[in-house]
């Protein structure tokens, strides 16, 4: 049922010269100035390029730096040295091309769930008119399923419907691409189950860039195209990238059925449990 | 035991039940604080009665006091004016000098906040004079103005400033990051990003400060006006002691006091309703 196959050919949806240069990330270095003087280096060297509509996945322990390389994609930090791309333009300042879904929500708590989306549409979507941001909003809270709850303040919803809006208002300003750090990592089991398959739902109808972070290695397998593993931080590089060669759809069932599946998890787990004892 | 502590807690502040909603058993809620009513009034009773000399009785206070409580609007000359009157005369110069205060405090607070230099340079000014009595300053008001009712007012606009200047600085600076990462991933500009997302986000400290504010105002306004003399509550205050009347004393306070809760409910419906916030989440 699962037949493995490279990303490649799962994502020549669009045109296919961005395929290999999307993103480009070129010796990425991240330092802080320490306490003695001298420089504290987070993130030593990240060399890595993404396709137009290619899901990839970053994982590795905590403190790796995986969060800073997220932000200095997104524009909120920068640099040390090395540079981004993103088609052939380089990255200095956040934007609304490279939209962000945050751990904790980050929703406006005086804004309803309709205003908080309604926000970014028109910050972002200068040029729609009036009925046409409305229809845009409202189509991305069905996408979403929270269209009964549009007129809520985010207080009165559960972790995961927070998140749902957060995941509207990313994709409602139609963003190049999506970035996501830890996007279920504050949510119980059950819900970051369903939320993961409705991201995954979305993203297989409108494939496009996306960048997540996380610690989950079934999460990163279930959605991901390929698996970014990064070593331990301080001076934290990708250690290895694997390819996850299943195609979308994908039901999670099925995968969990194959051999593939595991051999995948177990060289990722196998990964970062090399790592987790040089750390400890 | 969870919501027997609750209400026990707000038993000791009415106020705070009638205002947050806040559930519980009814009945602790009405009962406990009347019985500390009526166990301050008997305690009143019982000193009266065996100090004869010291002060009315609650029944004698409240006969004495029957024409006020039942005429606050009279007007029997020049001097003579009912309760309500006077009331009203203080919540005037209140409102005006807590607004004139509101509306310079709250830009400056603003400014304070966003800019760590203004901060730097107003701080100082602000801790100098925020432990001041605002009392202190009714002579130079007197002297700038040379009219009583200017003056008390210029007190109250003093009085008003520093709780809001704190407490907006306060919420101008603490504005969530993640707030502010929102508006930078979208590209807000400067201007926008004040008044969509930094204003909205220190609504609730800017309130907390008018709320103060306007709290000390009202205690200040009392002592202001058995100062300056003229028509309001604080000079009836003092007018009534040094005739000796007592009685009118006794209901002064508790007028004054329910002013007081009065005006604060009234600042949190305003905050309700501007915040936007579903009202448990205020106060």
């Amino acid at each position: 049922m699962v037949k493995p196959s490279s990303y490649f050919e799962s994502s020549d949806r669009r045109q296919a010269e961005f395929d290999t240069d999307f993103l480009v990330i070129q010796d990425l270095v991240k330092a802080y100035p320490n306490n003695e003087g001298g420089q504290t280096v987070i993130l030593d060297g990240i060399n890595l390029t993404v396709g137009p509509n290619e899901f990839i996945a970053i994982i590795g322990h905590s403190g790796c730096g995986k969060s800073t390389l997220l932000k200095i994609v997104g524009g909120l930090e920068r640099a040390t040295s090395g540079q981004v791309f993103l088609e052939s333009q380089p990255i200095r300042k956040p934007g609304a091309d490279r939209m962000m879904v945050f751990q904790q929500y980050s929703l406006l708590p005086w804004l309803t769930v309709r205003d908080n989306v309604r926000l970014a549409v028109d910050e972002v979507c200068h040029r729609l008119s009036l009925a046409q941001k409305k229809t845009l909003v409202e189509e991305h809270l069905a996408m979403v399923n929270l269209t009964a709850a549009a007129t809520k303040y985010p207080d009165e919803l559960s972790g995961g419907m927070k998140q749902r809006v957060g995941i509207a208002r990313a994709l409602a300003i139609r963003p190049k691409m999506l970035l996501m750090d830890e996007p279920f990592g504050a949510l119980d089991a059950l819900t970051r189950g369903r939320l993961q398959r409705q991201v995954l739902d979305i993203w297989e109808r409108n494939p496009q860039a996306v960048m997540m972070i996380t610690h989950d290695v079934d999460e990163a397998i279930y959605m991901a195209d390929r698996i970014v593993m990064m070593t331990n931080g301080p001076n934290a590089q990708i250690g290895e990238i694997l390819t996850v060669p299943f195609e979308h759809p994908r039901d999670r069932t099925a995968l969990r059925e194959s051999k593939d599946y595991y051999d995948l998890r177990n060289h990722a787990l196998d990964f970062l449990d090399r790592y987790f004892e040089q750390a400890s | 035991m969870q919501p027997k502590s609750r209400s026990r807690a707000s038993a000791r502040s009415g106020r705070q039940t009638s205002l947050s909603g806040e559930r519980g058993f009814p009945w602790e809620n009405i009962f406990l604080p009347a019985i500390a009513f009526l166990a301050i009034i008997v305690l009143w009773w019982v000193i009266a009665t065996f100090f004869t000399t010291l002060m009315p009785t609650p029944w004698d206070a409240f006969q004495a006091n029957i024409d006020y409580i039942l005429n606050p609007f009279f007007r029997r000359g020049p001097g003579n004016l009912g309760i309500g009157w006077l009331l009203l005369a203080s919540l005037r110069r209140v409102m005006l000098g807590f607004l004139l205060g509101s509306l310079v405090a709250i830009p400056i607070g603003f400014w304070i906040g966003l800019s760590p230099r203004a901060m730097k340079a107003i701080n100082p000014i602000v801790q100098l004079f925020r432990p001041v009595s605002p009392v202190a300053w009714l002579p130079i008001a007197l002297a700038i103005f040379n009219l009583a009712n200017p003056s008390a007012i210029f007190v109250i606009f003093i009085t008003s400033l520093w709780p809001t200047v704190i407490n907006t600085a306060l919420g101008v600076s603490s504005v969530p990051k993640d707030y502010l990462d929102v508006a930078r991933v979208l590209e807000m500009p400067r201007w926008r990003q004040m008044t969509k997302i930094i204003w909205p986000a220190s609504l609730p400290y800017i309130f907390t400060g008018l709320r103060l504010s306007l709290g000390i105002a009202w205690l200040v306004i009392v002592a202001v006006e058995m100062l300056t003399g003229g028509i309001g509550i604080g000079f009836f205050i003092w007018d009534e002691w040094n005739r000796l009347s007592l009685s009118s004393v006794f209901l002064a306070v508790i007028v004054i006091g329910l002013t007081g809760l009065v005006l604060d409910y009234i600042i949190s419906l305003i905050q309700q309703w501007v915040t936007h916030r579903p009202a448990r989440q205020t106060s």
